[in-house]
């Protein structure tokens, strides 16, 4: 019982590591950019937020497959396929939770504003400097919400797993999908050990996050 | 045109006056014979027959928590066995409308020779299964292993699929390069695959019951009988099963 759980902490975990670095600058960029072609990033930003995890598990199947250009050139740099294994696990998350990241941050970047921003330059500050001592300190709580929105959303992945996992223990048999198959095995004790265990640890990162940042973000869904 | 489309749409409900619909579970693997044998059925009798599919543990599961459904065509004959023994489903209904064949298939036609087993042992990166735990194919899949002997060579190249639909996708994309299936999913032209000698897994024998929900179901009862019948007999060879009990 425990391989799931390690397994999921260990994808949630390397995948929020992955998303803030991703998530840092595409929300300052989106925060302060005044291009046109913002609406069309932030559209491909929150599309997985709208659409069903079927519809990205199938087209990352595909997606992955040694035959297509993406699953082939992978599989030539690193001899191994993308579908069925924690790495191409790692991708499909990225992906699922991309807006959980991205939008808390965001929304933390905007409210900084572009006067502060100002004042730092006035004082000489390089816009990168400016960044680090004054916009990241005033959206700490917007980056710590997003780290955890990121890893929960992680933790409670199922379908995209489901479609491109294949259910192998100590890889891709994250907890979501050992209490799917405890449930159509009607094991039901153990099913029972692992959701109350999910249903607590949801119930506690929401309480932390609204704790936060009184969950501005949660309304936006 | 308003007028003609509601005065078609009348006439089709007035047909349908006095006809049955039944909700029938059928097992992944004869989900697509199931959907053309309710077709004929539905034209020959009126009523309407809704198919749900997926794997037989998992259909087993929903029926034994209440799912509305009035028959159930399951991929083994163990669990409508079972349901009939805990009265779920009525005494005397069951009987095997197929009997299933298992396939190894690859969408790369050079993998798989004449000999499956061959290809079985050979460099493979991943060879899908439907669960065994749940799927009934799947369990067969692991009987063909264990009697190759290769239970063990392949166990951490093994990766499954919830049911056969899943394990076909699996296997269809290209992701996984071999695997298990039904000979009845097997599609035309596309890659190849090897006919697994019956030999070396239990009979495939696919039970139909009469759930107690679907009882006094004229729609439920009526399709379970055409499933006897020997047009229905000849559908389900023609899509690559066994013949079944008849009428």
């Amino acid at each position: 019982m425990t391989g799931p759980i390690l397994l999921t902490l260990a994808l949630a975990s390397v995948t929020t590591l992955i998303l803030m670095a991703l998530a840092l600058p595409l929300a300052w960029w989106l925060a302060t950019t005044h291009s046109r072609i913002k609406p069309v990033i932030e559209a491909v930003t929150a599309l997985p937020l709208i659409l069903p995890p079927t519809v990205l598990g199938f087209y990352l199947l595909l997606l992955m497959a040694p035959a297509s250009p993406v699953g082939g050139f992978w599989l030539e740099v690193t001899g191994s396929t993308l579908a069925f294994s924690f790495t191409g696990l790692v991708v499909a998350s990225v992906i699922y939770s991309l807006p959980f990241a991205v939008q808390p941050l965001q929304a933390a970047f905007e409210r900084v504003g572009t006067d502060m921003m100002e004042a730092a330059a006035s004082l000489r500050a390089r816009p990168l400097d400016a960044f680090l001592s004054v916009a990241l300190p005033l959206s700490a709580r917007g980056a710590l919400t997003a780290a955890v929105l990121s890893f929960a959303h992680t933790v409670g992945e199922f379908g995209v797993i489901l479609m491109v996992g294949g259910n192998i223990e100590g890889r891709t048999r994250t907890i979501s999908i050992a209490v799917w198959e405890h449930v159509e095995s009607l094991e039901y004790a153990e099913a029972h050990a692992l959701s109350a265990g999910l249903l607590v640890f949801a119930f506690v990162t929401l309480i932390a996050v609204y704790a936060l940042g009184r969950g501005r973000m949660l309304h936006v869904r | 045109m308003f007028r003609a489309a509601l005065l078609a749409l009348l006439f089709a409900l007035s047909a349908r006056a006095g006809a049955d619909e039944a909700l029938v579970a059928v097992a992944a693997n004869f989900a697509r014979t199931a959907e053309a044998l309710a077709e004929a059925y539905e034209a020959d009798s009126g009523h309407t027959i809704t198919i749900s599919s997926g794997s037989t543990g998992q259909l087993y599961a929903r029926i034994v928590q209440g799912a509305p459904y009035d028959a159930f065509l399951s991929a083994d004959a163990e669990r409508p066995a079972l349901l009939v023994e805990t009265g779920q489903a009525v005494s005397g209904s069951r009987f095997t409308y197929a009997v299933g064949r298992l396939a190894l298939w690859s969408a790369d036609p050079d993998r798989i020779g004449p000999d499956g087993a061959v290809a079985l042992s050979g460099g493979f990166r991943f060879l899908a299964i439907a669960n065994p735990r749940t799927a009934p194919y799947g369990a067969a899949a692991m009987e063909v292993l264990e009697a190759l002997g290769l239970t063990d060579a392949v166990a951490d190249r093994l990766v499954t699929g919830g049911d056969v639909g899943a394990t076909y996708a699996f296997i269809a994309s290209g992701n996984a390069d071999l695997g298990f299936i039904a000979l009845s999913q097997l599609p035309d032209g596309q890659g190849r695959a090897w006919i697994v000698p019956e030999a070396l897994h239990a009979p495939l024998a696919q039970d139909a019951v009469l759930l107690s929900r679907g009882a006094d179901n004229p729609a439920a009862v009526g399709f379970l009988a055409f499933l006897r019948s020997d047009e229905a007999r000849a559908v389900i060879e023609a899509a690559g099963y066994g013949a079944g009990d008849r009428e």
